[in-house]
């Protein structure tokens, strides 16, 4: 295995990697490349740059902007909200499972964008109906996730607390929720991912203002560098909020073992205090080798 | 043959010293008990055991013989599918925090500091977080820990997790420890000093100890009294002579019974 890059290098790289496909896209399209894929309409980097610019000293940008952020923020959260307490529920409860499972498993395979038109028909304003249809969206992701990582716990952690005399709440809150929460988290990056897909298409079918919403009236009046602009704005907004998700996850689940190139990416001064020697003999390298060895 | 279920008070030994105020043991008894999970036939039948006030009773057998079923019945995390389970003469319907249980297995939280998991039995008592965080760290230093309170348990070695659960099953004051073949993973050198820590934290506690393991001298170093396990029954409970004594181990009686415990278990 190589020698991992150090932590500037690294950056350096995602760097160029970006770097390499704006190059290549401007080489492209400045050069109208029609090599059966066809170039020559598609607006440069540089006139994308120059509409980018030109938006964000409008008021409308920054108004979709904010329009779709809190569309998204609202219907994650509530998703994250009721996917987790859903997801706990059909999990631990079997009358849970059996009153909620055939609804949800009925619902689950529509697509959320599928529900445009009952969210038309349900709520009073357009907005809700997005927040709904976003909700809808990352829910599904958030519930099978944390249905699978609660089932998945080992029941000696919950005997252990049920022995200390601990209950139900307890239980709940000290061995569900933090044994469940790396996968949670793996529901919640792929919910906010969806979450995006579905806000974007929403507004662009029913939204007024919105990042969705401006890209679709772009395109309808032919301003394709105008498209481009959502089309990086999404992406970067996109990029933003998953990557929120993912440093929460981390930071919530630093307590699982890593591998060492992991935990050598991320240093942290664990080791340091060396302990001086103890009063006994202990020196057990690895519990599992050694289990395997006494077994009689 | 099995323990007579009339022995009275006087009859079964309390071997150990105790601190006058010390928290005193519980008595553990099974009538005519069937062990055993609810939807399966049982793993053990009929038991009779009466484990004393204050003693330590050790439990050897064979792989699978039921060794882990008892001492879960026992903490009330299983009850028996026929006879009665009870402490102190009522009977046991769940776990409950004076039936403290140490697993073989990596039972500390592992999201939690070994100071966290030592907390948590005070937490659930309802102790102040000062007072707690106080009792954990004075437990984590009686086995040696202390110097370890801020790690993860994956941190730590094997036989430093084993360590870590006992402190954390005695921070809660329990009437009944019941350890489930705590040291079974650990090597040789690592249990034998277990042991000796096991001893020495079990003093002044008074708490009555129920201590599964497969290893004979384990069972005969460690307990008052030895209740031998096979073919899904309770076959025999005999005195250990001289027990937690090291030097103990060439007395003709200890050898005598030593002998006699292999081959009632077809080793």
């Amino acid at each position: 295995m190589s020698r991992p890059l150090p932590k500037a290098g690294r950056y350096a790289l995602r760097a160029a990697s970006l770097a390499a496909a704006l190059g290549l896209w401007q080489l492209l399209t400045s050069l109208n490349v029609d090599l059966w894929l066809r170039f020559s309409q598609f607006p440069t980097v540089a006139d994308v740059a120059r509409a980018f610019a030109g938006r964000l000293s409008g008021p409308d940008y920054w108004t979709d902007l904010t329009d779709s952020l809190t569309r998204i923020l609202t219907g994650f959260l509530l998703a994250a909200v009721l996917g987790v307490a859903t997801g706990v529920l059909v999990a631990r409860s079997r009358s849970a499972e059996d009153l909620l499972g055939p609804v949800l498993e009925v619902v689950r395979p529509i697509p959320a964008i599928a529900l445009v038109p009952v969210a038309i028909l349900l709520f009073p304003s357009n907005e809700q109906g997005i927040v709904f249809i976003t909700c809808t969206a990352a829910f599904f992701p958030v519930l099978v996730s944390t249905r699978h990582a609660v089932r998945a716990l080992i029941p000696v952690w919950e005997e252990a607390v049920l022995t200390m005399g601990g209950g139900r709440w307890r239980i709940l809150g000290s061995v569900v929720l933090p044994g469940a929460l790396p996968g949670i988290f793996g529901g919640l990056s792929v919910g906010i991912g969806v979450s995006w897909i579905c806000v974007i298409s929403a507004e662009m079918i029913s939204g007024q203002y919105g990042v969705g919403y401006r890209t679709w009236q772009d395109y309808t009046v032919v301003d394709y560098a105008g498209v481009f602009v959502g089309m990086v704005t999404i992406g970067v907004l996109g990029w933003a909020t998953s990557t929120a998700v993912e440093l929460l996850g981390r930071r919530l689940t630093r307590w699982l073992p890593r591998t060492s190139y992991v935990a050598g990416a991320r240093p942290r001064p664990v080791k340091a205090a060396a302990a001086p020697a103890s009063t006994r003999a202990d020196h057990a390298p690895s519990t599992e080798e050694a289990r395997d060895e006494h077994l009689v | 043959m099995s323990t007579s279920s009339d022995t009275d008070v006087t009859a079964t030994p309390i071997a150990r010293t105790k601190a006058p105020a010390a928290v005193r043991g519980t008595r553990l008894t099974l009538r005519g008990a069937d062990l055993g999970r609810p939807d399966a036939p049982p793993v053990l039948a009929d038991v009779e055991l009466d484990v004393a006030p204050g003693e330590i009773l050790t439990v050897v057998g064979p792989s699978g013989c039921g060794k882990s079923t008892l001492l879960r019945t026992l903490a009330g995390l299983l009850s028996p599918p026929a006879g009665e389970i009870g402490q102190d003469g009522s009977p046991v319907t769940g776990p409950a925090a004076d039936r403290a249980l140490v697993f073989q297995e990596d039972a500390l939280l592992p999201w939690r500091t070994l100071r966290a998991n030592v907390e948590l039995p005070l937490a659930i008592k309802g102790s102040a977080r000062a007072e707690r965080r106080r009792q954990a760290e004075s437990w984590l230093a009686r086995v040696g820990l202390a110097d370890h309170a801020h790690q993860l348990p994956h941190r730590v070695s094997g036989g430093q997790r084993q360590r870590a659960q006992l402190a954390r099953a005695l921070a809660g004051a329990p009437r009944a420890v019941l350890m489930d073949e705590p040291f079974g993973a650990l090597d040789a050198q690592t249990r034998a000093g277990m042991q000796d820590l096991l001893v020495e934290v079990l003093r002044g506690t008074g708490a009555t100890v129920v201590f599964v393991t497969h290893d004979v001298d384990e069972a005969l170093f460690l307990g008052d009294r030895v209740a031998l396990l096979g073919n899904g029954r309770l076959t025999a409970v005999r005195d250990v002579p001289r027990p937690r004594d090291r030097t103990a181990h060439d007395d003709p009686a200890r050898v005598a019974l030593r002998r006699d415990v292999l081959s009632s278990l077809g080793t």
